[in-house]
């Protein structure tokens, strides 16, 4: 397998850094809640060691078909625009990451969560929770059935109001490539004004935008959307020598 | 084939939709012989608790061993441990029940102190921040641990918990005085 070497004679995997480019700073001024939560100081370098490269393998018992339809949670069907959103989670390398916990969480058709602290004035669905979980297939693959959420206002600046998202957790198999974040719809007119949106590198922002997927739609049932989630990967040679010359 | 990393995003202010789990402060079944408790608060940079973020912890299990394929020693399940665990903040704290990790090897020959790696996870944090808990009773393994030694030694004690009646405690400062040592992975 892709890994390193070290001194001792560990064979770990390895799971490089991407660049700034690739990565949404912790903090950016334009979003508010950074100022006084985003660290100020440097991070100091931690190299990976065995409790970085591993990590819970989580999945078994943990969920039922049924958490992967947001749509069958109760017993009306929630208002709104069904779709599938589905796609496969990879590593760098692009190898699929099976078997692994995908968890998403999102407002419902009209752009508002079910939790204590939404409380602006648009309806809650009573046939809506708003939370799914799956396990990857083999393949990587994973897919959801839910409602397309709405926008909704948030008091970050004036008139802000935050792109249609589907919150997204992963797991994949190492502590290292834990990932939280959102995806967002093709051609959303509220990406200009987002600042979570806007503080993914310009060359990164496509990467959290899903792509509509006419050849998954449903006839007489659903619209679809496709997006691959890739976590930190190898991207390295398999073997390749450690920083002292230590070869596998 | 190489493919572009998808960047990350806060978890917003709702993440209790998602990310809550019945057991997810369990690593390991409370009641479990040696079962201790982490706790401590998540403070941001006046000094008010964050009552909205999650913790999750990683970890050996007391021998120092994971139950993962990785592992170049092998995988070893222990029953009832999970060695994962996640806490929201909403009590004004995060309390996760596990054991105390063993010592886990530093890949250059010698052995890392007891430790757990952790990510904060919070409204107003666009990605993850991920630092350690180390124990104030281990000083010994402390002091020659690798990534302690790495961290000024002015900022050490941001990192190492201290005992209490059913465990440790150990706040997490996100930003200002006393800022937790926070890692680039």
């Amino acid at each position: 397998m892709t890994g390193m070497t070290t001194p001792s004679g560990l064979v770990l995997p390895r799971y490089p850094r991407p660049g700034a480019e690739a990565l949404t700073p912790v903090g950016f001024p334009d979003y508010r809640s950074t100022a006084s939560r985003a660290p100020l100081l440097a991070p100091v370098d931690l190299p990976q060691r065995l409790t970085e490269v591993t990590g819970p393998l989580l999945g078994e018992g943990r969920v039922t078909a049924a958490d992967a339809d947001l749509t069958r949670q109760h017993e009306g069907e929630p208002q709104g625009q069904r779709i599938i959103v589905h796609g496969r989670v990879l590593d760098g390398d692009g190898r699929p990451v099976p078997d692994t916990l995908v968890e998403i969480w999102q407002a419902n058709a009209g752009g508002r969560y079910r939790h204590v602290v939404d409380n602006w004035p648009s309806p809650l669905d009573p046939n809506f929770t708003g939370l799914g979980r799956t396990i990857t297939d083999g393949q990587g693959r994973y897919r959801f059935t839910t409602i397309k959420p709405g926008a909704y206002p948030w008091g970050n600046h004036h008139n802000a109001w935050r792109p249609a998202h589907i919150h997204f957790s992963l797991f994949g198999r190492a502590f290292t490539q834990r990932l939280v974040t959102q995806m967002y719809f093709p051609d959303d007119p509220l990406f200009f004004q987002d600042p979570i949106f806007g503080a993914i590198p310009g060359s990164a922002r496509h990467l959290a935008i899903s792509r509509f997927d006419y050849e998954q739609t449903q006839d007489n049932w659903a619209l679809a959307f496709s997006w691959d989630i890739v976590l930190r990967g190898s991207g390295q040679t398999p073997f390749e020598s450690d920083d002292d010359g230590d070869v596998a | 084939m190489s493919a572009r990393t998808t960047p990350s995003a806060t978890v917003g202010p709702y993440l209790a939709i998602g990310l809550t789990w019945d057991d997810g402060p369990s690593a390991v079944e409370p009641g479990t012989p040696g079962a201790i408790w982490l706790r401590g608060r998540v403070l941001d940079g006046a000094g008010e608790v964050v009552p909205d973020a999650m913790v999750e912890t990683w970890q050996a299990d007391p021998d120092g061993r994971f139950d993962h394929p990785d592992d170049p020693r092998g995988a070893r399940a222990r029953p009832g441990f999970r060695g994962f665990g996640r806490s929201h903040t909403d009590s004004g704290e995060y309390a996760v029940c596990t054991l105390k990790p063993g010592r886990v090897p530093d890949g250059e020959g010698g052995l890392q102190a007891p430790h757990v790696d952790v990510s904060v996870f919070a409204r107003g944090l666009l990605d993850r921040v991920v630092t350690r808990i180390y124990f104030a009773d281990e000083a010994e393994a402390n002091a020659e641990d690798p990534v302690l030694r790495s961290v000024p030694a002015d900022r050490r004690g941001t990192l190492i918990a201290q005992p209490t009646d059913d465990g440790y405690r150990l706040d997490i400062r996100l930003q200002g005085d006393g800022e937790t040592v926070f890692f680039a992975l």
